[in-house]
């Protein structure tokens, strides 16, 4: 746990200094991953979000919607969920890291 | 000689052979949903006969039928309103009437299709010949706030029952004018999040995300308002994180008992119709987002959210237990049952097929290729209140 929040933070920094840019971090999934990540964020956040991330019952997740946001707390929901809201935590599926990782895809545009 | 009558009568045949006559009554449509087509169906031959293409963005998509079942009125994402013929199979008029759609209905008399929107929050009501826009109802709960509108359903009379998932109301909007509909509005509880009605129009139901329950509105006495039912249902439990939202419609009523998906257990509810109260729960193996009876009521078929949606549980209702529990595919995402529910279609997105089931012995029948299928629609809605 102390060494996922450590990369998370890690990940956090890396990704906050560098803005928009793409920034090269050491805990980016592999390429497998990737796929499964993108796949599920199209798919079954999907269900709510919508498959092109124009938003349904959820809102959109495109970056015009999300550069308001801070990114911490985008992390924070997709993983531990929001009370009061339909949005479940997905932390059983994937790492506070590769939360982070769709975060920051998400804001710079979300892949095929 | 021979051989130049013969080529005579085969010039004549040709001359001859107007379009081939055939019913609509045993034809569907699969919506491939990342790929904005559908793929029209033959349940008699269990093949696809055509595909159509150019409908948009169809990642959340539903059909309605005309009633003499021979157009389809798909509702897309983007707002796409698609009317398509099934026995010529082409596009007959699109329309795009919202930014982003949830689905729709057809009313009592056939003439008034009307479709339901998340943005702008509200309903539009389009002539189903022309697919003119004949008037429109914003989903305005607060001075200048909007809300999403889920569950649309038709009931009698050419009205709509609809609930509001910010507003928390259930609405019935009445199009006898179509030009000049008026509406009805009705306290309905927390975050209704999809809809349905009786078989008989009688009773119009709202599943409730924000609070436990379910809210009623008897259409055939709406000054009566709308109730709630269900309401001590798993009070004081932790509830399990909901992947997807449960669908209502498609609901049915079986032997005077109604299936419904509980939201945040992974159970369906049994529900006595003469008192609407809960007379059982039955254990399924994930969040249900489809409970679906065979026309016959005889079985409920299940599907799940995700990480269960490769499974299938079908309970037997005279039994009141699951008795068959299978994994036909990935992504079981819909079903629909032949007019008479002696086959099932079941959607397996991920695998690219739908596939074809006895609903007597569960043995597969047959596939259909298709590209992320999602919903299947028989042309069989088009005599069903509230499909």
């Amino acid at each position: 746990m102390l060494s996922s929040r450590l990369v998370f933070a890690l990940f956090w920094v890396l990704t906050a200094t560098a803005g928009n840019a793409q920034p090269t971090i050491a805990v980016e999934p592999d390429a497998v991953r990737q796929k499964e990540l993108v796949r599920l964020v199209r798919q079954d956040c999907g269900s709510c979000h919508g498959m092109t991330l124009h938003g349904g019952l959820g809102p959109a997740l495109l970056p015009a919607t999300l550069q308001e946001k801070p990114f911490e707390g985008l992390v924070a929901t997709i993983y531990y969920g929001r009370p009061g809201t339909p949005m479940p935590p997905w932390k059983r599926f994937m790492s506070e890291a590769e939360a982070a990782w769709i975060v920051q895809k998400l804001m710079s545009g979300f892949p095929q | 000689m021979r051989l130049f009558f013969g080529l005579l009568l085969s010039l004549l045949l040709t001359a001859c052979a107007g379009p081939q006559l055939r019913g609509s009554g045993d034809l569907g449509l699969i919506i491939e949903r990342a790929s904005g087509r559908v793929t029209l169906v033959d349940t008699t031959t269990r093949q696809p006969y055509a595909r159509v293409d150019g409908l948009g963005d169809l990642s959340h998509a539903s059909a309605v039928y005309s009633r003499d079942g021979r157009y389809a009125f798909v509702f897309g994402r983007d707002g796409g309103l698609t009317k398509i013929d099934m026995l010529e199979a082409k596009v007959v008029k699109r329309v795009i009437q919202s930014g982003n759609a949830i689905g729709g209905s057809i009313s009592q008399d056939g003439r008034i299709v009307v479709a339901q929107n998340y943005t702008p929050g509200g309903i539009k009501a389009f002539d189903a010949a022309t697919l003119e826009l004949l008037s429109e109802v914003p989903a305005e709960y607060a001075p200048g706030k909007f809300s999403k509108v889920v569950g649309l359903a038709d009931s009698a009379g050419n009205k709509f029952a609809y609930a509001l998932f910010e507003g928390g109301e259930i609405r019935v909007t009445d199009f006898s004018n179509p030009h000049q509909p008026t509406t009805q509005r009705f306290p309905a509880g927390s975050q209704p999040y999809d809809g349905l009605v009786t078989p008989d129009g009688r009773y119009f139901l709202a599943g409730l995300f924000g609070e436990d329950g379910v809210a009623m509105l008897d259409l055939w006495q709406p000054e009566k308002g709308a109730r709630k039912i269900l309401g001590k249902y798993g009070r004081g439990e932790e509830k399990l994180p909901v992947f997807k939202m449960p669908h209502l419609r498609g609901w049915s009523v079986a032997q005077g008992k109604a299936y419904l998906p509980a939201i945040g257990r992974h159970e369906v509810l049994v529900v006595d119709v003469a008192t609407w109260k809960e007379v059982g729960r039955i254990p399924v193996r994930g969040q249900p987002v489809f409970v679906m009876a065979r026309p016959d009521g005889r079985q409920v078929w299940v599907n799940f959210a995700f990480p269960d949606n490769g499974k299938m549980d079908v309970i037997d209702t005279l039994a009141g237990k699951v008795v068959h529990a299978f994994e036909p595919g990935k992504g079981i995402l819909h079903m629909e049952f032949t007019p008479r529910g002696e086959n099932v279609w079941l959607s397996a997105r991920d695998d690219n097929k739908v596939l074809i089931y006895d609903t007597a012995t569960f043995t597969r029948l047959g596939e259909i290729a298709a590209d992320s299928p999602s919903g299947i629609f028989f042309t069989a809605r088009a005599n069903r209140i509230g499909f």
